[in-house]
């Protein structure tokens, strides 16, 4: 069957070419390497904290001026939704792990499909975690499903338009570009 | 061996793989999900099918039962990862066959804690909905609050965590 015949075999082609992308772009950027991932949490290379807030801004900004010029409907783009105390642990635990492991999952692809044997570890590592948390989840649902807060977005939290809370951000990630730049020469120097 | 891309370079073009997802796909990007996949699979494997998705930790998983993992979009998409990571990489220069690891490690440790923290972020993805892909990145850019609990929470807990893992990395 052709993949223009087939919508799901369609589907999973454009999921196939956007992952292309971007593992591509992480290679390019060096996040394969777990040594360069690191380096952001010893101050030694902001390399992550670049690439992942220049690639948030300008798909948050690209996601609200296309929203308003009607190229993009943004209220049919899955928000994922609030839990907020299960994803404050679920956060304090990943990165916690991002430290021993040095590779986040879609890094830890990366990192195995290019030779690293470290990369792979960390692949099995993730599938043994989560099989974990799956024959445990009888008794960490209370907690999982605990504090839901729907579709909730900074918008709506602070009370400010989304317009207010799109320049924050992009203003907040020009300063810390800025402050960071300054910083790692003042550091070299 | 050619030197690695502009990161801010890099990160705008990752924005664009982003909103072409947000798009093409009306979701984001992501890794985790692919791995909750293959590990619902697995659990069906060992238990069967019907056993495996009495459980609502893993039904989700199951819309094919045992074939789910290869109808799911986020394996797709992270089998495209490993490919454009591995032609970037063959392309530069950079494939080689090895454990990066810090000057103090030997392989077996540095594998070794590849893998347990491989088990603790998995089960933080799993409590997070997400990880630095789904969560951090795609949710982030789209303001989710929840995304943005999950970015400051794993940052400082990785700062946090930094003096004390000092040995596997410097």
């Amino acid at each position: 069957m052709s993949a223009a015949a087939d919508p799901v075999a369609l589907t999973l082609a454009v999921a196939c070419a956007l992952g292309f992308a971007f593992g591509w772009l992480l290679e390019r950027a060096g996040l394969g390497s777990a040594r360069v991932l690191v380096g952001q949490f010893y101050f030694a290379n902001l390399t992550v904290f670049k690439v992942l807030f220049s690639a948030l801004v300008t798909a948050m900004l690209g996601a609200f001026w296309l929203d308003r010029a009607g190229l993009l409907d943004l209220g049919a783009v899955y928000v994922p939704e609030t839990f907020a105390v299960p994803q404050a642990i679920g956060g304090l635990l990943f990165g916690g792990g991002l430290l021993l492991a040095g590779l986040c999952p879609g890094t830890s692809c990366v990192a195995a499909a290019t030779g690293r044997t470290d990369g792979l570890a960390v692949m099995a590592g993730l599938v043994l975690g989560i099989l974990a948390f799956d024959l445990a989840f009888d008794s960490l649902n209370q907690v999982y499903a605990s504090t839901p807060l729907g579709t909730l977005t900074l918008p709506d939290l602070l009370h400010l338009p989304a317009g207010v809370v799109v320049a924050l951000v992009a203003g907040m990630a020009v300063v810390m570009f800025v402050a960071a730049e300054w910083a790692m020469r003042r550091w070299r120097a | 061996m050619t030197r690695h891309s502009d990161p801010y370079l890099a990160g705008v073009g990752i924005g664009c793989v982003l909103l072409a997802a947000y798009a093409l796909a009306r979701q984001g990007l992501g890794a985790s999900g692919a791995f909750a996949s293959v590990a619902a699979a697995l659990t069906a494997a060992a238990v069967g099918t019907t056993e495996a998705a009495a459980s609502p930790a893993v039904a989700p998983y199951l819309p094919d039962g045992l074939a789910s993992p290869l109808r799911d979009w986020l394996v797709w998409e992270l089998i495209g990862v490993a490919a454009g990571g591995f032609t970037s990489a063959w392309s530069a220069g950079r494939l080689a066959w090895a454990a990066e690891r810090g000057p103090r490690l030997t392989p077996a440790l540095r594998l070794t804690a590849a893998l347990a923290g491989g088990v603790v972020m998995g089960i933080g993805a799993k409590f997070a909905r997400g990880c630095t892909s789904g969560q951090a990145l795609s949710g982030g850019a789209l303001l989710s609050a929840g995304s943005w609990i999950f970015i400051v929470t794993a940052f400082a807990a990785a700062y946090a965590c930094a003096p004390l893992a000092r040995r596997l990395w410097l």
